[in-house]
């Protein structure tokens, strides 16, 4: 059979399909570490690793990572040894790369050596010796919780105290733990633990076909369903060679940048209330409101969660919609920057954001920084704008970058990316091309690899599609950038104080469902 | 300063009215006043995320944002569920929230009122049951109403508090001599 796309099993090295340039090499142990290193010292990014089991195929686990170079996506692929479930640990080079293969070795039991023994996404759940991602196990099979005491790091000292909080927190807020060690109101350090809301999203794409799976893709965070499903879809419509009708491709981008003003929003509503200024909250969450009763009518949903669907979109905009849409986008860009004068004008306020929970580029640059985070300490990388995929490369959509790296950055970096998002909404709704919407995705080929990684409005989200016989998912990896990202709210606590953390957190805003899968 | 004051003002009171199970809106000092012959104070809840995908949560918040007007009504948002009559649980339960969702209703004096919000919570919705999900929140505690959607909008989410608290509207009254609310079998979703 001649394969339409690069059979995986076959070749060494080719072109990925996928949204921007990318391409596979496989490598052998000793080459899984030197091209971490060589990548590394090029300024290349990890961007996720993930695990296969694929002892039925090919006798043995693969181990994969994406890294971001300067001109492409590059993923390896490294097939263990079957006597030797352990690949070279990658945490020295990459530090997210560390909860990554914590995760990858709780589902598929292979392991980085050295490896910290801590499980990561397994808190008693099943046991020890079950590694659910493996073929193997039955997807439906369930285990008694049987928990354990978790080991944190702990700090010792005169008068040092811990506080630990969560899973469940205060407000309305998705379950993490939180695990302070402070002196009085200074915080030393801060530990996370997560995986609580771990569903098994990666077992259960196995169980759907190639054309449910977006479906899922958009429930791994449901705030960021545009760029998840619009991810899934890119990787199942590069390995099919599906070029999706203009018109899709320009509303899959209005959905992308009305999901990311609709989160801004209500992100900079919500710092500006944990900065004591509940006035800021009233305002953005009734300009939020506004924008999803318009979202409601238009595409007959308040969140995208089903909107992009392979081959295009679900439903169309009619005439009178597109013009409701023009006239709220034309309302924010009126709106918004009053508002911004208002906040930044505000002492009381200012003295809350500024300096406080500072990322320095450094550590930002060191750690793997991705996304708003990134940006607001001075790393210029919006994928949008230096991988530019259709119809960004028409738009031409500018990065808003900061330097301070403090709360008040990431809040410049909100009302920027707002203000030009809704300038590529306008653009695009001004330009819509002509129908049709939708076009016909046929049945993948078995043991092809396709890559969709798009900038949601956390960071870039990647979805890794393999596929099976007679349009199954053989292996379906997503990725958040939040993975990235939680590690260096560790660092921006440090020396803060504790009734500072809802504000920092706030300021990050990261995925506790897209991280935990 | 006057910015921000001239801001207030041209916002206006954008406060509307509230849904009703039977589709008429009502008014929101008729609810307030029911909740207060119940209870005599508001109502308190408390929100547990028990595996969400955080969809529903963003609807929870919109709950509280000027149009809806919740504390107007005399509903309002607790931080520990030692202060809440009514728990409005998210998400397929996870494996591993299933501890904390249990200590947390525990947590919650009795009479106690217990709301799944979504598709997942009702049923477990695309995540289902497996080696990490639970499935739907009455597989874990007992629960007495389930708003499906996914996620349910502000509008209906409401409904269904209300339905559950107000009498005139059929739902569940607080008794205070009953121990606890656990008896009663889950009901239909709220449209």
């Amino acid at each position: 059979m001649i394969h339409m796309c690069p059979d995986i099993t076959q070749n060494d090295s080719f072109r990925l399909p996928a949204n921007l340039p990318a391409s596979l090499q496989r490598v052998n142990r000793h080459e899984w570490l030197s091209t971490a290193q060589r990548l590394r010292q090029a300024g290349a990014e990890l961007v996720t690793l993930w695990g296969a089991d694929d002892r039925s195929r090919d006798g043995c686990f693969q181990m994969y990572a994406a890294y971001l170079t300067a001109d492409e996506v590059f993923v390896v692929r490294h097939a263990l040894e079957p006597t030797n479930l352990t690949y070279p640990d990658l945490a020295g080079l990459f530090p997210a790369a560390r909860r990554m293969e914590r995760a990858v070795y709780d589902l598929l039991g292979i392991a980085a050596y050295p490896r910290d023994e801590r499980s990561w996404l397994r808190h008693g759940g099943w046991p020890e010796t079950v590694f659910p991602l493996r073929k193997d196990v039955d997807a439906q099979r369930t285990f008694p919780l049987v928990s354990a005491a978790y080991p944190f790091v702990t700090v010792a000292g005169d008068g040092v105290h811990e506080i630990p909080v969560g899973p469940v927190h205060a407000g309305t807020i998705e379950p993490g733990h939180f695990r302070f060690s402070v002196v009085g109101e200074k915080v030393l350090r801060l530990e996370e633990r997560l995986g609580y809301t771990h569903k098994g999203v990666a077992k259960r794409f196995e169980q759907l076909s190639q054309h449910e799976g977006h479906r899922l893709a958009a429930r791994l965070s449901g705030d960021t369903a545009a760029a998840f499903s619009w991810a899934y879809c890119t990787a199942l419509e590069s390995i099919t060679h599906v070029t999706c009708p203009a018109r899709a491709v320009a509303l899959r981008a209005l959905a992308l940048e009305l999901e990311r003003v609709a989160n801004h929003l209500g992100d900079l509503g919500a710092i500006g209330n944990d900065g004591g200024f509940a006035f800021g909250l009233t305002q953005f969450s009734r300009l939020k409101e506004d924008l999803l009763r318009a979202n409601a009518a238009a595409f007959g949903a308040r969140y995208l969660l089903d909107y992009i669907v392979p081959g295009g979109v679900a439903v169309d905009v009619s005439v009178s919609a597109q013009r409701l849409l023009l006239e709220q986008c034309k309302t924010l860009q009126q709106v918004i920057p009053m508002l911004r004068t208002i906040y930044d004008d505000h002492a009381g306020l200012q003295d809350r954001l500024r300096e406080t929970g500072r990322l320095e580029h450094a550590i930002a640059v060191e750690l793997g920084a991705t996304g708003v985070a990134a940006r607001a300490s001075g790393i210029a990388r919006d994928l949008r704008v230096n991988y530019p995929w259709p119809p960004y490369s028409q738009l031409k959509p500018s990065a808003a970058v900061q330097s301070s790296g403090d709360v008040f950055a990431r809040v410049q970096v909100r009302f920027d990316e707002a203000l030009e998002s809704l300038r590529l909404c306008s653009a695009l709704l001004q330009e819509l091309p002509p129908e049709p919407i939708q076009t016909v995705v046929p049945a993948a080929e078995a043991d092809c690899l396709g890559v969709g990684l798009i900038e949601s409005w956390r960071g870039p989200v990647l979805i890794a599609l393999e596929t099976g016989a007679q349009g199954s998912i053989r292996r379906c990896h997503a990725h958040d950038s939040s993975w990235q990202n939680w590690p260096l709210l560790e660092y921006a606590i440090m020396g803060n104080i504790v009734p500072d953390f809802p504000l920092i957190n706030k300021s990050f805003n990261l995925s506790y469902s897209g991280h935990d899968g | 300063m006057l910015n921000t004051l001239s801001r207030i003002a041209r916002t206006g009171i954008l406060t509307e009215t509230l849904p009703s199970p039977d589709g008429a809106a009502c008014d929101s000092t008729a609810v307030q006043q029911d909740i207060r012959r119940i209870l005599g104070r508001a109502l308190c809840i408390r929100h547990v995320d028990a595996g969400s995908c955080n969809g529903c949560e963003l609807e929870i918040h919109a709950l509280n944002n000027p149009y809806y007007n919740l504390e107007g009504a005399g509903i309002k948002f607790v931080a520990s569920p030692r202060h809440a009559d009514m728990l409005l649980v998210t998400g397929p339960v996870s494996v591993n929230m299933e501890e904390a969702l249990l200590r947390t209703y525990d947590a919650v004096p009795n009479p106690k009122l217990v709301i799944a919000i979504g598709d997942c919570g009702a049923c477990g919705g695309i995540f289902g049951t497996s080696y990490a999900s639970r499935g739907a929140v009455a597989n874990v505690i007992p629960v007495d109403l389930t708003v499906a959607g996914c996620p349910p909008t502000p509008t209906v989410i409401l409904g269904g508090i209300l339905q559950l608290v107000r009498p005139a509207a059929g739902g569940r009254v607080f008794q205070e001599t009953s121990g606890s609310s656990s008896e009663s079998a889950p009901t239909p979703a709220a449209k």
